[in-house]
């Protein structure tokens, strides 16, 4: 079973406790209403899906239900490190060799 | 709010008729026991509200994540960074205590909606890992260490109130598949 560090709990826990929440750092639009058809289906529905490091947002839904953001290689699998919810982008992976 | 509370705490013409009450099971060396009815509150709140809320309801909150911490049959679990559900087995009414104060709180009377029971005895880690994926071992899992976690298929809240002791805290809609559940684990866990 995968260990998920939760930034919240301070603490590695199963995946079971854990959900999927999508991409991380989308913003959504101050002004949506403004926003031209075509910026609207990129904010909406166009994600990255690349193959290796992907930002994204979980929750510990079965712990102490916080979101947070997880950076996850696609193709290992593996989670290279999670953070806070709303805190930066880290502009430096731990042990990131690309 | 404290008045109401109060009123439905006196007030005979209600009958209650707690889930499983009294159902127990055993096995080699671990134990499955229906607790009593207690007093529950899921309880919301700021960091600059804590110091008021402890004083109010007589226990400390605790602020580090799977802690828990009781004193005079009230227990306080950490739930979440700003969430706390408070067990209260002495029969005083945690609700009516936070109906006092002013600071900014969200306390949310759930005594019917949660059932526990107890696990005891040395296989009671055993029985609970039977669904439980947590690290229940002293170390990772200390005495009055409390964390929401899974069972099976449902959630539940687990405290470990003693070595070989835990509280399994769950929704009453579910208490009989939580029940079953564990009997199974600890028949698994004798054998």
């Amino acid at each position: 079973m995968l260990l998920i560090r939760c930034p919240y709990c301070e603490e590695e826990r199963p995946e079971l406790e854990f959900r999927n929440a999508g991409e991380a750092h989308i913003a959504r639009s101050a002004n949506i209403a403004g926003e031209s058809d075509d910026d609207f289906e990129k904010f909406f529905f166009i994600r990255s899906n690349p193959k290796g490091i992907i930002y994204e947002r979980w929750r510990h839904i079965h712990g102490c239900a916080r979101f947070f953001n997880a950076v996850r290689d696609t193709v290992t699998d593996k989670f290279v490190m999670t953070y806070k919810a709303g805190e930066p982008k880290p502009s430096k992976l731990p042990g990131a060799a690309k | 709010m404290a008045k109401a509370a109060a009123k439905t705490t006196a007030s005979p013409s209600a009958e209650r008729r707690p889930a499983l009450a009294g159902r127990s099971t055993s096995a080699t060396g671990v134990k499955v026991d229906v607790l009593a009815p207690a007093e529950r509150m899921s309880l919301r709140a700021p960091e600059a509200s804590l110091a008021a809320l402890s004083k109010a309801l007589g226990v400390t909150l605790p602020k580090q994540p799977k802690t828990s911490a009781t004193k005079g049959g009230r227990t306080v679990l950490w739930l979440g960074p700003d969430e706390w559900l408070v067990i209260d087995e002495a029969g005083n009414d945690p609700l009516a205590d936070c109906a006092k104060v002013t600071a900014l709180h969200s306390a949310v009377g759930i005594s019917h909606r949660n059932i526990g029971i107890s696990v005891a005895g040395p296989a009671a880690e055993a029985t609970i890992n039977s669904g439980c994926p947590q690290d229940l071992s002293l170390d990772a899992f200390p005495v009055g260490a409390a964390s929401r976690t899974i069972l099976g298929k449902v959630e539940i809240v687990l405290l470990r109130t003693g070595e070989e002791a835990f509280r399994v805290e769950c929704w009453r809609s579910f208490s009989d598949y939580v029940f079953t559940f564990l009997s199974e684990g600890a028949r698994d866990a004798a054998g």
